[in-house]
This record gives structure tokens, C-alpha cells and sequence, in this order.
């Protein structure tokens, strides 16, 4: 690991100048699970990190009018803890149970796992993002992607968003509260996410001298039926194949309006619209469960050795959808 | 002397019972000391710098920088400049510096050039290797394979995938080495404490005497730590160079690319039967890569010699690493090729594969009898009987549940070995051999010996092991442990214990030969009240101790075991999601000295066959000539919730146990993989042709892998 500055502030604002114009001057140091994983590795090689643990207004679980409001440096075990006795936003509950390791969830927090990095094997082993060889040619088409995108992987990006919990933010309509020099922007857990276009562009539109201070659930989230299925190889810590975060509206069991969002399969949580409108209108069963599983999956292009995962997408759908209404 | 022999049933105390290991209480509390633990004063830290490339020549290394660094002492070079490096992870060069982050810091600073070479470390068929890449080792036929084929009325045709593997070992390979006044002392992880000391002596310019290894304790090796290794030396000349102990253990990516693997398997198999079931013929055609130095020949088919077969095999050369024994060489493979092939046929012939085995148990030879009982012991264990259903579980719903079954053999023969017993004029009592426990209670069943031999508790016996000054003992590789430190340590303390029985038995009023050591105390047979105390009888020593020697003894030992392993599993047939749910194993190894350590053994090799069955591989990419999950994260072993119930039956009927003793490690881990694969078969009616079947195959094996 190469050496680096040690940033402790106390405040939000502190915490911001003390962060750098560009990738490499400094990272957000929250629960270092992930990030100093890729400093070993020197994947990222930041010349200073900030700790933010020590920031207490990025700290707990509050609600407001508009929802609930989760600081960014909350452990996942706290999360946990929280929502696991009142048995609520059980989407939400399920994806955070799914970091099954108990240090894991103690160290990560809510916000780094927002913002966690691809795990994809090329990317990890320093080949990039976009994961490229010496000439710049695309090693995932000809490669082993078998845990690689079968959504927005039309260039250039094939990896995965790693994230268990955005996804099922993303189908309560979640926001996120990010803090720059330039004050305070709420944007859509979605739009936190994108298909970067090049070699220099990251996964998350958030900026290197922004924090991520808070994660906004909509009230409304409460008034959904939701749940999440993840399909996993092993019950041992480990990622999920394939994932589906569901929201529904119900009207006795009938789907007003549903969100139908997977995980794992795309560069950013994929949101599912055929099988949202699928459902729009339907009385949930089976039936309908099964075919908005099919509608999940229109528009996959599957590479060479991940075409089981259009499989695992309409089981997964089918699976929440049903879990949800259960 | 000459008829030293096992004490009979009714007369043991400690032999065959459940005892728990001696050092389990210093490893669960965290204080048995492994070579990484050692932290010697002044010690330097040494790291590797390795190869990034599959094949390459080194055409320029660069220590200046890391060198100039403060707290930089010594430099290593493994491969100088116009050498060729043959896999990634290979090692160049070492830095030894004051602190671990430093020595990685200046390693990261050593500028290597390569000239890139071609290089393959896919595992491909030897038609696509290449040129020079592969090479035919053995092509066999007995009987005649054509004919029978043309007599059977059901044949099977199919092919079978075991992939490479490596050995995980949780401690990494790696050691401290310390040179002090012309002698080295090293702690090093390793199978052979008494074997490796001249693997430094040209490198160090001294003679082997002059080396001191020891291990304590160790974890795991499974076949890939006999050797001191490149980087053992590297650490021992770089101590010799800086006047200063230093450490250099394996990064996890290094263990998992440079320290060994276990060859892969292919084969397109053909095998034919009698309506019955009779097998008649097999014909195989099989390759599989190890590396560049090619790897084992296997036995096809395996254990069940069916009369007329024909069996090619080839080996690849591939810039994988180096291969290296993995815990019962080439027998998880060859079951992997022959017990699912049988399974098939029999579903072809829609026979219980357990009916099928059974009618076919005379071809395992001679030690039929003893597999069909282990078959059947297994099947009431399991209650296959109940749970067995023809191919495809009809029940509904997706979860699918089914049972399979293998049988594996091994040798297990005893090593040499000799052991030192000593008996203390104050009663105490030391044996000592310089053998190693690799986990598996070699410590503990030494002590039992010396103990049941003596006739006193466990805790009267100190056992010192795991250092070069004993007396020299074998390598732990093949299971020849048990049969070698037993038998030693039984001759030692008869040897010890009846020169006591001359010191005692004027006072006794009877002669030596009447003696006997019960109990702690020392009686004359067949008059208990003619007895002495055990420590009154060694005070009779004055102040000059008993040193008895032993050697392996081979009326105390023998070879050739076998065991029957069964498997449940269930299978999503909607995700490919598989889960172990139960394993049966019925082992036969002789006369089992400890019960307790024995069914470990067997336990610990059906996690490790699950993990091989349904997780594990090392997945090479060979547009970058790469490994691509050189880390725990996605070089997957099951975790707890991954294992399901294991039940293990140990097979001690006298006519077993009057074999003598046998070795264990490593026959238990041969059958998982060919169990599991048989059970998902029986789950889901279709063969899933590879390991490890993750939800990938399975649902690629069921027709739903494809596109959209
Ligand atoms: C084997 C394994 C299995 C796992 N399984 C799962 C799983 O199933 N699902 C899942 O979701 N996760 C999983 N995890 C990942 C784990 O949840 C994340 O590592 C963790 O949540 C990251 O949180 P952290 O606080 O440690 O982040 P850090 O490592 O501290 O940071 C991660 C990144 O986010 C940035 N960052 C962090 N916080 C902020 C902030 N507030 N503002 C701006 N930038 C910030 C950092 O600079 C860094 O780039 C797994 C991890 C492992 C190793």
C-alpha cells in the first residue's frame, strides 16, 4: 500500500477541504472495507483519506416529514438492527441481511456501500473499469464474465454494480443527500448511478469533493408491499448472482404500481420497466409473478458465459414479487 | 521383541477411544505458536516480487530504488536476468526490510523488464494446446475392450470435468529463518520437519546439521509444503546476508498462483453392461494439466477393475503453476471419471446404483466383501433405500432432492519413522520423533501409544515433536503418518518399559517377562497384589533415565483401505442453487488409534470435497494469461451454512483391526465430488459434466442457461 495522509475532521465542512479536486489527491475513508481493499491492491492510490466515522451528524437514524433520514456513516449493523425487530421496508432488510458477514456489517457502512466499487475480477486485478488490455480491446466479450452485466453492457462498461442495498433503495424511490464546496444537492439514489462513457469516468456521479451525508427513504416507502430475493451460490458471505428489489402499490391484490429493480446484473441497479408495466393493473399471482419474471428479462444480452443469468433474473423477479405479497 | 503387537481389545485403555487432541486447548485459545507467529528480536520482513506474466523472460531487474530506501538491509534475486518465469505469481526477487509495509513498499519499487513469451493456461483439450503442448503418457488395454462392448446390452457414453484446484492452505506457505553463529533455525510451515534441512545446506554453505527446523503446529499443507521452497531459502540467505532473523510467509495471491494445484481431468468415457448390470468394458479417452511439469498418469477405471478396457490419457503443459501433491494425488480425479460414468449406466439400466455397485463389488478385488458391508452400512446410515428414486425427483416444486454414492481406496502404508522414548527416574516420560502434526492428531495418537503401552494416563506422556534434533521421521504425504510414528512409539516404549521391567523385578520377587504396566502401576500378570506404583518403580532408576529407541515396525501396520461415501443433496432447478444436505462416510483404516481424531479427519474431508464439488477452481483467463480469483472472495470455500449434516462411521471389527494400522488422511477426500455429482444426478435426472457445479452448470446441464 502506498503512503498516505490521514484526514480525522469533526465536520462535514471540514471533512470537504480537506478532500481534493480529482480521484487521486483523497478518498472518503468510512468503513475501509472496500477502499482499503483496492489500496492494497493499489487499484486506487489516494494521497490522503478522510475519516468520516468521527462525524456525528453523518451518524444514525432519524425521521423527518418527508422520511427517513439514514446518516451515511451508519454501520450496516445498526441498519440492521433498526429495521430487522420492526419488521419494516423488508426489501431493504433482506438486501442488508445479504452482507452476511457480521465484520463486514459492523465496519461497512450504509453510504460506502452506496458507493463500494465493481468487483469485477479484471477490474480488481488492474486491467481497469472498463477492463482493457495493453491495446485498449475489451477483455470481458472474450473473457470469463460469468458474474458479469447482461443489461447496459453495450459498451463500454461490462462490470456490475456491487451494491445489495441500492437496488431496493431505488424501488422506494430513494434520494441521497450530497454535500460539495458548493452546499448541499438531493439527487435520486438512481442518478447516483451511471454507465461511465469512458476510461476516466467512475460508476457514481457523485464528485471527488463531495461526501455522501445522507440517504432520504420516502415516507411512501412505508406504504409499499416489497420485498428481495437474491439468488446466491453459497449461504457463506459471498455476492449474489442475480438480485430483484420490489416496491408495490397494492390495491387489495391488485398492483397499482409496482417497482421492479435488479441487482448484479448491470452496470447500475436496473430498473425493470417491462415488468413494472406488466404488472401495472394485475392481480398479483403466480401467473402474474411468472410473466413479469419473462418481461424482466426482454432487452438482455447475455455474453458468452453469463447467459444463466436472464434465467436467474426471472426467478429472482418472480421470487420478490411473490415473497412481497406473502 | 519380535512379537511385538497391538495390546487386544479387552486390554485397551486409550487405543480406539474417543479422546480429544492434547494441543487443542493452545489452538483454541490462540496460543499454539505457527511459523508466522514467530517474532524473533530484530526481525526483518521479507516480500516477494513476482511475475505478471503467464511466460517471460526476466531482461532487466532494477534494485537500485527499493535498495536505497532506509531500512532496506538485503536483496534476493530468485531469477536473474535471462531466465524464464513460467506462471504468474512466479517469484523474481525478495526485499527484506525493517517493517512488512516497508519491505512491500520497496518490493513495489523493483523495477523488473520482461520479454513476454507465448504462454497457454487454458485448460483445453490437447487438439487446441498447441504445438509442444501436450504429450501422450499412457495408452493401456486389458481384455477385449471391442468385443465386449458388442456383448453388452446397455452402453453409456459421456464426459466428465474435474478442474484445477489448489490447496487453499489456510496458513500460507512461508517461514522465519534465523541464522545465528553458522547455524540456521527455521520455523517453517511444513509436512517434513526431519526432511529438509539439506535443501539449505548448499545454499548457505553449511552442512545439514548446522539447520534447525521446527513446526510446531501448522495449517494445513495437504501435499504442497514438503519442500523448504524457493522462498524458505530466499528468507534463510537473506538472514545469513543481514545477520538478522527474517519472515517471509506467502501473500494470499501468491499461495493461491505459485504454491501448488491440483491437476485437472477430463474424459470422454464409454462403458458397457449386461442387462444385469455385469460391467463389461470401458474405454477411456482422458487429458488433463498440472502445469508444466505434466502430472500423474491415472488408473482408469477406478477401484472397480472392469475386465476389458482401453484407457488413453495426455497430459498438458499449461503456465498455470506448478502442480504439487493435493491430498490423495489423482484419486479424486479417477473417481470423478469412473463413479459417475458407472452412476449413469445404471440409470440407463434403471438400476439403484447401489444394487448396481453391489452386483459389481467382486471387481474391486480383494477387499470386496469389506466394501459391500461399507456400501450397505452406509445405505442404512442414509437410508438410501427410502430416499432413492429413479432419475429426476417427480415430487413438486423446485427444490429437487436426491442421493448418489462413490467408493474410493487408498494405501496409507507406514513411513519410517523412529522415536525416542525416555523414562525419568521421577516417572516422567518423553517420547520424541521428529515428525510433524499437520492438523490431522498426530501429536495426540503418539501420545496414546506411549500411554497405552505404559500404562498410564494420556497426561503422563510429554510428546515432542516437530523439530529436526529428534530422531528422524518420514514426510507426512500419502497417509504414512499414523502407521509409522504408532508403530515406532510402540516399539520405543515396549523397548523402554521393559528395561523398567528388569530394574523392578528383583524387588517384585519374579522375573522381567512376568511383569505388566497396568494402570500406573507395574503387577506382576496374573497377581494384582503383587504391584509397585509407577514412580516408586522409576525412583528404582537412580539418577540415570531409560533411553529406549523404536523403529516402524511392520507387523504393526499395513496398507490398502477402503470406504463408501453417500451424498444428499437439493437442487433449485430454478436458480441451479445446490446444497450438500447430508454425507454419510464409512471408512475402514485398520486398527483406528483415536476414534475422536480419526472421524475429524473423515469430517474435514467432506467439507474440503465440498467445497471441491460444488465451489471451488481456480479460473485462469488466457487473453491476459492470468488468474482471475487469486483471493477468498472468489475462490469460494463453503462456509458453515454450506455444510450440511455429516455422519461418519468408522469401520473397527476385530478382523479390520487386526490389520494393524493404516493411515487415513487422505482416502475420505476422494469420493465427495463423485458422490455430490451422482446425487445431483439422481435430484435433477440430468449429469451435470463438471466441477464444481455452480448455479452456471447445473442450469446450463438443465437446458437453462442459454440466451434469452
Ligand atoms: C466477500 C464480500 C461479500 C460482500 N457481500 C456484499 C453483498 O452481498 N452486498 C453488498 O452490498 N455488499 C457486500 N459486501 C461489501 C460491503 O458491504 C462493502 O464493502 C461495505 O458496505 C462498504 O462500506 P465501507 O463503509 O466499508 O466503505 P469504504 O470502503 O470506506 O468506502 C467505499 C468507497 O466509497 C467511498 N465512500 C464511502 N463513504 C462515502 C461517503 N459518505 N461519501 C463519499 N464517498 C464515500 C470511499 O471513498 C470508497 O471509494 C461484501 C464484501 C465482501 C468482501
Amino acid at each position: 500500500m502506498r503512503a498516505f495522509e490521514y484526514g480525522n475532521p469533526s465536520s462535514v465542512k471540514q471533512a470537504i477541504s480537506l478532500l481534493g479536486s480529482n480521484w487521486s489527491e483523497a478518498a472518503v475513508f468510512a468503513g475501509g472495507t472496500d477502499l482499503l481493499s483496492l489500496m492494497k491492491d493499489s487499484i486506487v492510490t489516494p494521497g490522503r483519506l478522510v475519516n468520516i466515522k468521527e462525524i456525528r451528524e453523518l451518524h444514525g437514524i432519524r425521521e423527518e416529514k418527508t422520511g427517513m433520514v439514514i446518516g451515511a456513516a451508519t454501520p450496516l449493523e445498526d441498519l440492521y438492527d433498526h429495521f430487522s425487530p420492526r419488521k419494516i421496508l423488508p426489501a431493504l432488510l433482506t438486501a442488508i441481511e445479504g452482507v452476511s458477514s457480521y465484520q463486514m456489517r459492523s465496519m461497512g457502512t450504509a453510504g460506502g456501500d452506496l458507493l463500494q466499487r465493481p468487483r469485477c475480477w479484471y477490474f480488481r486485478n488492474g486491467f481497469g473499469l472498463l477492463a482493457r488490455n495493453s491495446k485498449g480491446q475489451p477483455l470481458v466479450p472474450n473473457g470469463d464474465n460469468r458474474y458479469h452485466a447482461i443489461f447496459g453492457n453495450q459498451g463500454p462498461a461490462y462490470f456490475v454494480s456491487p451494491s445489495s442495498l441500492a437496488p431496493a433503495l431505488v424501488a422506494f424511490d430513494a434520494s441521497v443527500r450530497i454535500e460539495g464546496p458548493k452546499g448541499m444537492r438531493e439527487i435520486k439514489v438512481a442518478e447516483l448511478f451511471r454507465i461511465p462513457r469512458d476510461a476516466e469516468e467512475r460508476e457514481h456521479t457523485i464528485a471527488p469533493k463531495e461526501i455522501l451525508t445522507e440517504i432520504v427513504i420516502p415516507a411512501s416507502a412505508h406504504n409499499t408491499r416489497s420485498a428481495t430475493y437474491e439468488v446466491r451460490e453459497r449461504k457463506f458471505m459471498d455476492w449474489p448472482l442475480a438480485t430483484a428489489s420490489v416496491a408495490l402499490r397494492m390495491e387489495g391484490r391488485q398492483v397499482r404500481q409496482a417497482s421492479v429493480v435488479l441487482g448484479q446484473v448491470a452496470p447500475t441497479p436496473w430498473r425493470a420497466e417491462a415488468a413494472e408495466k406488466a404488472l401495472a393493473g394485475k392481480t398479483l399471482d403466480e401467473a402474474t409473478a411468472t410473466s413479469a419474471g419473462e418481461a424482466a428479462v426482454e432487452g438482455a444480452h447475455p455474453l458468452s458465459k453469463n447467459g444463466y443469468k436472464v434465467q436467474l433474473v426471472r426467478v429472482a423477479v418472480k421470487r420478490a414479487l411473490l415473497a412481497a405479497i406473502a | 521383541m519380535a512379537d511385538i503387537k497391538w495390546p487386544p481389545a479387552a486390554d485397551r485403555h486409550l487405543i480406539g477411544k474417543r479422546i480429544s487432541r492434547i494441543d487443542g486447548p493452545l489452538k483454541s485459545s490462540g496460543r499454539a505458536k505457527y511459523a508466522y507467529d514467530q517474532n524473533p528480536p530484530n526481525m526483518l520482513y521479507a516480500k516477494l516480487v513476482t511475475s505478471p506474466y503467464a511466460h517471460a523472460k526476466v531482461t532487466a531487474i532494477d534494485t537500485s530504488a527499493a535498495e536505497s530506501m532506509p531500512g532496506v538491509h538485503g536483496v534476493y534475486i530468485f531469477t536473474p536476468v535471462g531466465k524464464e518465469v513460467n506462471w504468474e505469481g512466479q517469484e523474481v526477487v525478495a526485499i527484506a526490510a525493517e517493517t512488512e509495509e516497508l519491505a512491500e513498499d520497496a518490493a513495489s519499487r523493483v523495477k523488473v523488464e520482461y520479454e513476454e513469451l507465448p504462454y497457454l493456461v487454458a485448460d483445453t483439450d490437447p487438439q487446441h494446446a498447441g504445438e509442444g503442448r501436450f504429450r501422450s503418457l499412457s495408452e493401456e488395454k486389458t481384455g477385449d475392450p471391442d468385443q465386449a462392448f458388442q456383448q453388452a446390452d446397455a452402453t453409456h457414453e459421456g464426459m466428465y470435468s474435474i478442474p484445477v484446484i489448489t490447496h487453499c492452505c489456510m496458513e500460507s506457505h512461508g517461514s522465519v529463518a534465523q541464522w545465528e553463529n553458522g547455524k540456521l533455525n527455521v520455523w517453517l510451515s511444513t509436512q517434513n520437519v526431519s526432511g529438509v534441512s539439506g535443501e539449505y545446506a548448499t545454499p548457505l554453505n553449511i552442512p545439514p546439521a548446522n539447520v534447525n527446523v521446527q513446526c510446531q503446529v501448522m495449517g494445513g499443507g495437504f501435499g504442497s509444503k514438503f519442500a523448504a521452497d524457493s522462498w524458505g531459502v530466499a528468507a534463510a540467505v537473506l538472514s545469513q546476508k543481514t545477520s538478522r532473523p527474517v519472515k517471509l510467509m506467502l501473500e494470499r495471491d501468491t499461495e493461491l498462483l505459485a504454491a501448488g494445484c491440483r491437476p485437472s481431468m477430463h474424459a470422454k468415457v464409454r462403458v458397457g453392461a449386461k442387462r444385469d448390470g455385469t460391467l463389461l468394458a470401458w474405454d477411456s479417452e482422458s487429458w488433463g494439466t498440472g502445469g508444466m511439469q505434466g502430472a500423474g498418469v491415472p488408473r482408469l477405471p477406478y477401484v472397480i477393475e472392469i475386465p476389458n478396457r482401453r484407457t488413453h490419457h495426455t497430459t498438458v503443459f499449461t503456465n498455470i503453476g506448478p502442480a504439487r501433491a493435493w491430498r490423495a494425488p489423482n484419486h479424486p480425479q479417477m473417481c470423478f471419471l469412473t463413479m459417475p460414468a458407472l452412476d449413469d449406466l445404471a440409470a440407463k439400466l434403471n438400476m439403484d446404483p447401489l444394487d448396481f455397485f453391489i452386483q459389481n463389488i467382486a471387481l474391486t478385488g480383494e477387499r470386496a466383501d469389506v466394501y459391500k458391508e461399507e456400501l450397505l452400512k452406509a445405505a442404512e446410515m442414509m437410508g438410501w433405500k427410502q430416499k432413492w428414486h429413479p432419475r429426476g425427483d417427480k415430487t413438486p416444486g423446485p427444490i429437487k432432492r436426491g442421493v448418489g454414492l462413490s467408493i474410493h481406496t487408498w494405501g496409507g502404508a507406514g513411513h519410517a519413522s523412529n522415536c525416542r522414548c525416555t523414562i525419568h527416574p521421577d516417572g516422567s516420560v518423553q517420547v520424541a520423533l521428529g515428525s510433524q502434526d499437520l492438523g490431522t492428531g498426530t501429536r495426540t495418537v503418539i501420545g496414546i501409544v506411549a500411554a497405552e503401552t505404559l500404562g498410564l494416563p494420556l497426561e503422563g506422556v510429554q510428546v515432542e515433536i516437530g523439530d529436526n534434533k529428534y530422531p528422524p521421521d518420514g514426510a507426512s504425504g500419502g497417509s504414512t503418518t499414523v502407521g509409522g510414528v504408532s508403530s515406532s512409539t510402540r516399539v520405543a516404549s515396549t523397548n523402554a518399559l521393559n528395561e523398567l521391567f528388569a530394574k523392578v523385578a528383583p524387588s517384585l520377587g519374579t522375573t522381567p517377562d512376568k511383569l505388566e504396566a497396568v494402570g500406573g502401576q507395574i503387577r506382576v500378570i496374573g497377581d494384582p497384589s503383587k504391584s509397585m506404583p509407577w514412580k516408586q518403580a522409576c525412583a528404582k532408576l537412580g539418577a540415570t533415565p531409560i533411553v529406549a529407541m523404536g523403529e516402524r515396525n511392520s507387523t504393526l501396520i499395513s496398507s490398502g483401505v477402503g470406504g463408501a461415501q453417500m451424498a444428499e443433496v437439493s437442487v433449485d432447478i430454478e436458480t441451479g442453487v445446490v446444497r450438500m444436505e447430508k454425507m454419510v462416510a464409512v471408512q475402514d483404516c485398520g486398527l483406528v488409534i483415536d476414534l475422536k481424531t480419526a472421524e475429524s479427519q473423515v469430517y474435514g474431508a467432506c467439507i474440503m470435497g465440498t467445497c471441491y464439488a460444488l465451489h471451488e477452481e481456480k479460473i485462469m483467463d488466457q487473453q491476459t494469461g492470468t488468474c482471475l480469483n487469486a483471493n477468498m472472495e472468489f475462490y469460494k470455500l463453503s462456509g458453515l451454512d454450506d455444510i450440511g449434516e455429516i455422519a461418519v462411521h468408522m469401520m473397527t471389527d476385530p478382523a479390520i483391526e487386526n490389520r494393524g494400522v493404516i493411515g487415513l488422511g487422505e482416502p475420505p477426500v476422494v469420493s465427495p465430488g463423485a458422490a455430490i455429482s451422482n446425487a445431483v444426478a439422481n435430484a435433477i435426472g440430468v449429469r451435470v459434466p463438471e466441477l464444481p457445479m455452480t448455479p452456471n452448470r447445473v442450469l446450463e446441464a438443465l437446458g437453462k442457461g442459454g440466451k434469452v
